[in-house]
């Protein structure tokens, strides 16, 4: 393949910038039987994108699990579907926002949430809660305050004007996501399980419906942007990204469910990133048909649009249907009544090709199959994580007041309140909003009902760093686990995958790495990923983010009498650990916060430990035995007494062992939870704890307004929530 | 109880305020779109919270001209009680039954939390359940509940006794510390603050159940 | 014709954004800069070709809904 042929103006040069390499452009060629001409280019280079095809990804993700009983709807659709019983299901779905969100903070965060919403309301949900995960650089950082600010104000603008709560969430620092932000938004919807709607366009010559708001040039080549590296220059490439209207989004919303409530629809998709070449591509690929639009008919916000602008513009707002012949005038109707567009520009066809007309003439003709089944597969080589050794706990210098250091330790960037955050987003909307953030899960009521569901993002990137096996194992452990805290039974999950540069092995092998120890979590617990997405190439000069795979789970309450907080409630009562408590101080918070060291291996997961002691934990609140329940993660023991203690305005003495104080008080073991408890009510677990296997300490007694170890090193509880509440205002009010 | 809930295209508390009304009432109040020219005959009006129309130009500006608001100006000019919660009030402002404008609340973030709210006129149709100097909690979620008036009006509004509720810490620099004003008739009250999301233990509070007894017991 | 309308907020009306803006300008180094006020800028394209007619069409505009004149002014600009 020597000499390519060329048509229309392009060089190599113009396959390059649309990030097609040499030998995917011949594939092209090969594929067509010709040149592709400019507007056939860039449809492929979007759909052959990492971004639209996970062409470094796909062949790792395979190994996921993805199926279970309660598992309506897999990965491959818009979101994932779960079962809650009684013909309801929840829809939810994670995505990154990265790139965009780095250049405009209010308007890239704005449009992912933007974005995640509509892939759950097109499958026929009412969103019902957001979450968000969110890595930042390091305070010290000149961008990170302006970043962290615009991305809050952008999530909360948006999702506010939609009337969606915004129920939690996470946040971490750190210097390795100076150059390379991470927006990560999840939406989960309610869906009646007899009316989900999905994106397959089955049948020919039926009518191909845009609707939504206009097309304009804004953020075209955004999902090529999204598979680049980013240099110095990054500002500069301010224009490609686009602009959220949560007023038209809202109206969209409110449309789509409305005509959902009618026959009319055979399959609908939202535009997303690649707009309407993905979702019309994706759309008659599953449909098994092709798609023949007449591209004059497009709502065009901006004069003399072209097509090959039309099919790769990312303004936001915009869904794609196709509709039972004959039903176009009552789906008119409700769009009408709404204000937005609507209109038939398309047609389905028998062809299996996506046919673009415009003025009269042929302008683009492309199999269906070549830009998805055809496009390239890499197996990319990566190399293994050199395994980090087991720090000793003698490698740390105890504290010399405890009282002091926890003080410290609650009130640094990665555990301090997120209050300053959270306010900023509307979390009692829709009025049922039963645990607001800052729980181990957020819990929403499902509406006219007393069941609720249960969600939680987490993921530790310096543990996928340290060890990305531990790491992803520890991602979806201490996902059901926050799930398992607030009395829920864990019914799946969806993940965000954010690395660095895949073409890079040892980047590589810390994707799979990451995806080996989630999917060994997801089978051991019965916990199976329904949807996600990837972003790779988060790197700036060379530098890449710390391996971070989030994960957002779900999970269902069936008696919302039997859900469970972290707040400590009753003075005499007594603090029972469930699991063991090692000591593992290697890169732990307390390690990083009082000792600078970030070095040695992660604390491992037993995932059938984990799997035994959460299930016991459930069995507890079940059974109403325990009165707060908090899951022991960054920071340790103390640290999960103290924000017990704080969320409750109750202090407890903890009994420690006297050598290692700091191993057994900061270490950050898995698997473990603080239970609290009546003096009558502890004898009977620790024996019934016995009995299951599971390790179960009295770790101290509830009482007085401090914290205190073994009587001493005392710390009131108002000053560790002085310290708690104080960093972020204080560093978001600090003059730049 | 017959009661009507004014829908904007970009409300988003409506279905929380028809819920409150239903449980309190045993009621289900008509939802009435905001391009209808008609009301149907109630006794009680509620303006929700939301965006209306995305509050582009001025928060609740574009709602204030919608057709339907120029029979909720007639209603509440005929003595029908008019309850306008958070962007609701909004509307009641910039459609002239009720003086002053909410702006930009002074720390220029959205603030959602619980705030406290002292009951300052406890003898109106809407608040006849608490009692004078009652401190309630009440979640706040909005961007502009910052009230400003002149000092004419802030001064009526004193002498007469049209301040409903007072909160007790600001959160967004309210003249006064205004949370919740009346007209000068009584029969319209606009708050900030959410009485809709607190009817409930399981939603963390019953504070706001009472001013839709007041209001169902005041009509009835 | 084209109608460029300038909605600036009254004198004495706390203007929380000009403040804000205010002080960022201090912190970024531009000594000097005192009294910020933001305010709104629209434009419209009239049909109208009549000067003194369009004026009173875009006045009853910004009383009936480009301007809350509780506390905003307005400012209006034509181009024939």
């Amino acid at each position: 393949m020597s000499e390519l042929p060329y048509s229309d103006g392009i060089t190599p040069e113009t396959v390059t910038e649309h990030g097609l390499t040499p030998d995917e452009y011949a594939l092209i060629v090969e594929k067509m039987g010709r040149a592709p001409n400019t507007t056939e280019l860039g449809i492929f280079s979007v759909m052959w994108s990492e971004h639209c095809s996970y062409k470094s990804s796909r062949k790792h993700l395979a190994g996921l699990p993805t199926t279970g009983p309660q598992v309506i709807c897999g990965p491959g659709e818009n979101a994932g579907i779960v079962d809650l019983g009684d013909g309801q299901a929840a829809v939810f779905k994670m995505e990154s926002h990265n790139h965009p969100s780095y250049i405009e903070p209010y308007q890239g965060a704005a449009t992912g949430v933007g974005g995640i919403m509509r892939d759950v309301f097109t499958m026929g949900a009412r969103p019902i809660a957001n979450m968000n995960a969110l890595r930042f650089g390091d305070p010290s950082h000149d961008k990170t305050r302006h970043l962290l600010s615009g991305v809050v104000a952008g999530i909360g603008g948006y999702g506010n004007c939609m009337g969606v709560p915004t129920v939690g969430g996470e946040v971490n620092f750190h210097k390795r996501y100076n150059g390379n932000i991470l927006v990560n938004a999840m939406t989960v919807g309610l869906v009646e399980t007899d009316k989900i709607f999905y994106s397959a366009a089955k049948g020919v010559g039926n009518p191909v419906v845009y609707v939504g708001s206009k097309t304009g040039r804004d953020g075209i080549h955004g999902a090529t942007m999204a598979s680049a590296e980013f240099d110095d220059d990054s500002d500069e490439k301010r224009p490609t990204v686009q602009v959220g209207d949560p007023f038209a989004e809202k109206l969209l919303l409110e449309a789509c469910l409305e005509l959902m409530s009618s026959d009319a629809i055979i399959a609908i998709q939202d535009m997303g990133a690649a707009g309407l070449t993905s979702s019309s591509v994706e759309m008659a690929d599953k449909g098994g048909v092709g798609i023949h639009f007449n591209l004059d008919k497009v709502p065009c916000r901006e004069e003399a649009m072209l097509p090959y602008e039309m099919m790769l513009s990312e303004s936001q707002e915009r869904m794609l249907m196709v509709l039972k012949p004959g039903k176009e005038d009552d789906a008119h109707k409700v769009f009408q009544k709404w204000g937005l567009d609507f209109a038939v520009i398309g047609i389905t066809t028998d062809t299996h090709h996506l046919v673009l007309e415009f003025k009269g003439e042929i302008v683009a003709d492309m199999p269906v199959d070549a830009l998805t089944d055809a496009a390239p597969i890499y197996d990319r080589p990566w190399e293994p994580t050199p395994k980090r050794d087991t720090l000793p706990a003698d490698t740390f210098a105890e504290p010399a007041d405890y009282g002091a250091t926890l003080k410290q330790l609650v009130g640094c960037p990665d555990l301090a309140s997120r209050r300053w955050i959270w306010q900023q987003y509307d979390h009692t909307v829709m009025g049922d909003t039963v645990q607001t953030p800052g729980g181990d899960a957020a819990i929403v009521r499902i509406h006219g009902t007393n069941k609720g569901v249960a969600i939680s993002t987490d993921v530790t990137p310096r543990y996928c760093f340290a060890d990305p096996h531990e790491g992803g194992k520890q991602a979806v452990a201490e996902t059901w686990r926050n799930l398992t805290a607030v009395g829920a039974t864990p019914l799946g999950m969806t993940d965000c995958l954010n690395f660095g540069n895949p073409e890079k092995p040892d980047i590589m092998g810390q994707f799979v790495g990451c995806l080996r120890g989630m999917g060994e979590a997801g089978d051991a617990l019965d916990f199976p990923i329904v949807s996600g997405n990837v972003s790779l190439y988060n790197e700036t000069n060379g530098e890449a983010i710390y391996p971070t795979p989030a994960i957002g789970g779900v999970g269902l309450l069936k008696d919302l009498d039997k859900r469970m907080d972290m707040a400590l409630k009753d003075s005499g009562e007594l603090l029972i650990v469930i699991g063991d408590t090692k000591g593992h101080l290697g890169s732990s918070i307390f390690a990083r916060e009082i000792h600078g060291n970030e070095d040695g291996a992660p604390p491992p997961v037993d995932l059938g430990t984990e799997r035994r002691n959460g299930d016991f934990v459930r069995s507890l609140i079940e059974g109403k035995r325990v009165s707060a329940v908090h899951d022991v993660a960054d920071g340790g023991l103390l640290v999960t007494v103290a924000e017990m203690a704080m969320a409750g305005g109750i202090g407890a003495n903890i009994d420690a062992p006297r050598d290692t104080t700091h191993a057994y008080l900061f270490g950050e073991d898995q698997s473990r939870y603080v239970i609290s408890v009546t003096a009558q009510g502890a004898e009977t677990i620790i024996r019934d704890a016995e009995n299951a296997g599971v390790p179960a300490t009295i770790l101290g007694q509830v009482g007085s307004d401090a914290i205190s170890i073994n009587g001493q090193h005392t710390v009131t509880v108002n000053s560790l929530r002085g310290s708690h509440e104080r960093w972020m205002p204080a560093f978001m009010a600090a003059a730049s | 109880m017959k009661s009507a809930v004014i829908v904007f295209p970009a409300s988003n508390c409506d279905r929380d305020a028809a819920v409150a009304l239903e449980a309190v009432s045993g009621a289900a109040p008509h939802m009435v779109w905001h391009g209808e020219t008609d009301l149907p005959p109630v006794d009680f009006i509620l303006l929700p919270g939301g965006f209306s129309y995305g509050d582009y130009l001025r928060s609740g500006a574009m709602a204030a001209r919608s057709p339907i608001m120029r029979e909720v100006i007639k209603a509440a000019h005929n003595g029908t009680p008019v309850l306008g919660i958070c962007n609701g009030f909004q509307v009641l402002t910039e459609s002239g039954l009720l003086p002053g404008v909410l702006m930009r609340n002074a720390g220029l973030t959205f603030v959602c939390k619980t705030v406290h709210l002292r009951v300052e006129n406890n003898e109106t149709l809407f608040t006849r359940h608490y009692n004078k100097g009652d401190q309630i909690a009440v979640p706040v979620a909005h961007h502009d509940g910052n009230y400003f008036a002149d000092a004419d009006t802030l001064k009526d509004l004193e002498d007469q006794n049209r301040i409903a509720f007072r909160y007790v810490d600001n959160p967004n620099g309210s003249q006064n510390d205004i949370a919740g004003i009346l007209n000068a008739n009584g029969n319209v009250l606009g708050m900030m603050p959410h009485p809709e999301r607190v009817i409930a233990p399981i939603l963390g509070g019953t504070d706001g159940a009472a001013m839709f007894e007041s209001i169902l017991e005041a009509v009835a | 014709m084209k109608a460029r309308v300038h909605i600036t907020l009254k004198s004495g009306v706390l203007d929380p954004q000009g403040k804000a803006i205010e002080h960022s300008l201090a912190d970024l180094g531009f000594a000097g800069v005192g009294d910020v006020r933001q305010g709104k800028y629209i434009e419209l394209d009239l049909t109208e070709t009549d000067p003194e007619k369009a004026r009173a069409d875009v006045t009853a505009m910004c009383e009936k809904l480009l301007a809350n004149t509780v506390i905003e002014n307005y400012v209006i600009d034509l181009d024939a």
